[in-house]
């Protein structure tokens, strides 16, 4: 919570950002500076201006390529802006990744794996919370918690055979296994906020008649909102990008999320890079443009995720 | 693990659980264990044989184990992960602490600049790999060769002495931003009156960064490393996307190497690789836990 707090005041100080689009105004500004009591300091800006670019420069190549013709981009240079701008990569990629079924899988698995570990990690943690001195209820945080030490590769060769046997190594089974793995960062989260959460605040609403399960849809989960959010955006964030996971559990190509079928242009396509490049931006561009609306959120919740946990 | 159950504790377990509470719970536990802990189990318990993964098997003891230790492609996953990883811990957090301390000065388009920086965190790792692929195979030679710049000529990727570069490279491109933010939320929290106080004392620029700053953060650096170096372990989508282990072997992460037991017979083999992997895990979280005790006031 403190960070939250603390990001506040330094997002609202952020109002200059809006005439970020005229890059020629610097001397009436730096004039403009100067009758202020607090001085901008113009070579940090700058240098942090430079290296703004070098992360812009990847995404800017993968759009001026994803709108070039065949021709312009076998042959032309890669930092060069297309000309004309054409739509024939998109229209390729659509079809040879089969995208609408792709975006379909990536959003299930997405879709799944946020609702799944939001409900699940709630659910569990005020279990544990309010029956804390039960020994069942303990050691089953340690047990979940556990789960911290153990990445991935230590278990995906058996997780690969078990799913295989038992008709999971669909994107249902990557659902179950990432929101297994995504289980014990959230519960410490839920935890933490809910040993916050006054017990009189339950007591009254008790009072007026409420069951336990009334008392945490109308009360507790409403409250754990803030931390549902940071819990939800770590879980879109991995599975949405995830590669490792569902190259290996989902064994039908056909069921495949988005940056799995773009392996298809290492092998197939390779020299395609209009239509590799306009894949890779249909693929990258649902986080990034969710990312630009849901910053302020994004960026607390990984502050408190990481601090917290 | 600051716990405050201990007012009514002992008014309280005399009243029975709500049934409720086991429906809280109980899914979460079943499909952990289910999920986790029995592949878990049945991972290290085929370490101990010959299985192939399917069909007749026997146990073998720890001859895996054994041959392992002596497997030159083992130990070069290993040599090549940790290496990997202490690098890249180390560029992730010198540039993300320097564009901490740039974004938390007096500088225009703050938010504009930090919306910028943030958004690799937020792109797929295997994809943006692809992209740093043809950048470095090339887009780069291209370039260079336009321009007359022969060391550009040759693709970063194709040198089996280098490849690694380019891996840190992408990597801290997409890791920075996760550890920025943490460094910000730190920075944020420092006073100001500390730096006042130091200026009118005359220390300079660069001494309140080395004597107040640096400090005052360490904490959030720990958190950094820690958080990074466990990640990079586990390196494998960026990997695949640009050298796929290559050239040769040469940048074949231990994870790459586990995964290879899938297909290539060596299930056992690589399961005990795995057991192996998890002990390492634990030896690192272990040491993270006895690091960050005492520092929950973050």
């Amino acid at each position: 919570m403190t960070t939250q707090a603390t990001l506040d005041p330094e997002a609202s100080s952020a109002t200059p950002a809006a005439a970020v689009g005229k890059p020629r105004r610097s001397l009436k500004a730096q004039r403009a500076a100067k009758a202020k009591p607090e001085r901008v300091n113009w070579s940090a800006t700058t240098i942090l201006v430079l290296c703004a670019i070098t992360v812009l420069l990847p995404l800017y190549v993968t759009v001026s390529m994803a709108f070039k013709t065949q021709g312009q981009a076998v042959d032309g240079d890669a930092f060069s802006l297309p000309a004309p701008f054409s739509l024939e990569g998109f229209a390729e990629a659509w079809t040879l990744t089969n995208f609408p079924v792709g975006a379909a899988m990536s959003l299930l698995v997405t879709a799944g794996t946020v609702l799944a570990t939001i409900v699940l990690a709630a659910f569990a943690s005020y279990a544990i919370v309010r029956n804390w001195e039960r020994r069942l209820f303990r050691y089953s945080f340690f047990y979940l918690l556990a789960a911290m030490f153990i990445p991935f590769p230590v278990v995906a060769l058996p997780q690969i055979q078990l799913t295989g046997r038992f008709g999971l190594d669909n994107p249902l089974g990557v659902i179950l296994l990432a929101t297994m793995f995504q289980l014990s960062f959230s519960v410490l989260l839920f935890t933490a906020f809910l040993r916050s959460i006054p017990l009189e605040l339950e007591e009254s609403a008790r009072i007026d008649g409420a069951t336990t399960w009334q008392t945490f849809w109308k009360l507790i989960f409403p409250l754990l909102a803030p931390m549902s959010a940071t819990v939800g955006i770590f879980a879109f964030l991995y599975a949405w990008n995830d590669f490792m996971m569902p190259s290996l559990i989902i064994s039908d190509p056909a069921l495949q999320t988005l940056p799995v079928r773009q392996s298809l242009f290492q092998t197939q396509f390779s020299n395609n890079y209009h239509v590799s490049f306009a894949s890779y931006l249909m693929a990258m561009a649902p986080a990034i443009v969710a990312y630009l609306f849901t910053q302020r959120w994004v960026m607390a919740g990984v502050t408190q995720g990481a601090v917290k946990g | 693990m600051s716990i405050t159950s201990t007012r009514p504790a002992q008014l309280r377990r005399r009243r029975p659980v709500e049934p409720v509470f086991y429906f809280f719970l109980l899914p979460s536990l079943v499909l952990f264990t289910l999920a986790i802990t029995i592949p878990g189990i049945i991972g290290i318990f085929f370490s101990f044989t010959d299985s192939i993964g399917i069909g007749d098997w026997k146990f073998v003891g720890l001859t895996n184990y054994i041959a392992i230790f002596s497997d030159p492609a083992i130990l070069q996953s290993y040599l090549f992960t940790f290496g990997f990883s202490v690098v890249t811990v180390l560029v992730v957090n010198v540039i993300a602490f320097l564009l901490a301390v740039g974004l938390t000065s007096r500088i225009r388009m703050k938010s504009a600049l930090r919306t910028v920086f943030v958004i690799p965190m937020v792109v797929s790792g295997i994809i943006i790999a692809y992209v740093f692929n043809f950048l470095f195979s090339n887009a780069l030679p291209t370039a260079g060769a336009a321009s007359g710049i022969p060391w550009l000529e040759t693709s970063l990727l194709a040198n089996p002495d280098l490849a690694w570069v380019a891996i840190v490279l992408v990597t801290a491109w997409q890791a920075v931003p996760g550890s920025l933010l943490i460094y910000i939320a730190g920075l944020v929290a420092i006073p100001s009156d500390v730096y006042e106080a130091a200026e009118i004392d005359g220390a300079s620029k660069l001494q309140q960064v080395l004597k107040i700053t640096v400090p005052l953060v360490a904490g959030y650096m720990v958190i950094n490393v820690i958080l990074g170096f466990k990640g990079f372990l586990n390196a494998y989508d960026i990997i695949v996307g640009l050298t796929n282990g290559g050239p040769g072997t040469s940048t074949r992460s231990i994870a790459m190497t586990v995964i290879t037991g899938f297909n290539g017979g060596d299930y056992a083999y690589q399961m005990a690789n795995a057991t192996i992997f998890f002990v390492v895990a634990i030896l690192i979280s272990l040491l993270q836990l006895s690091l960050t005790r005492g520092r929950n006031a973050l």
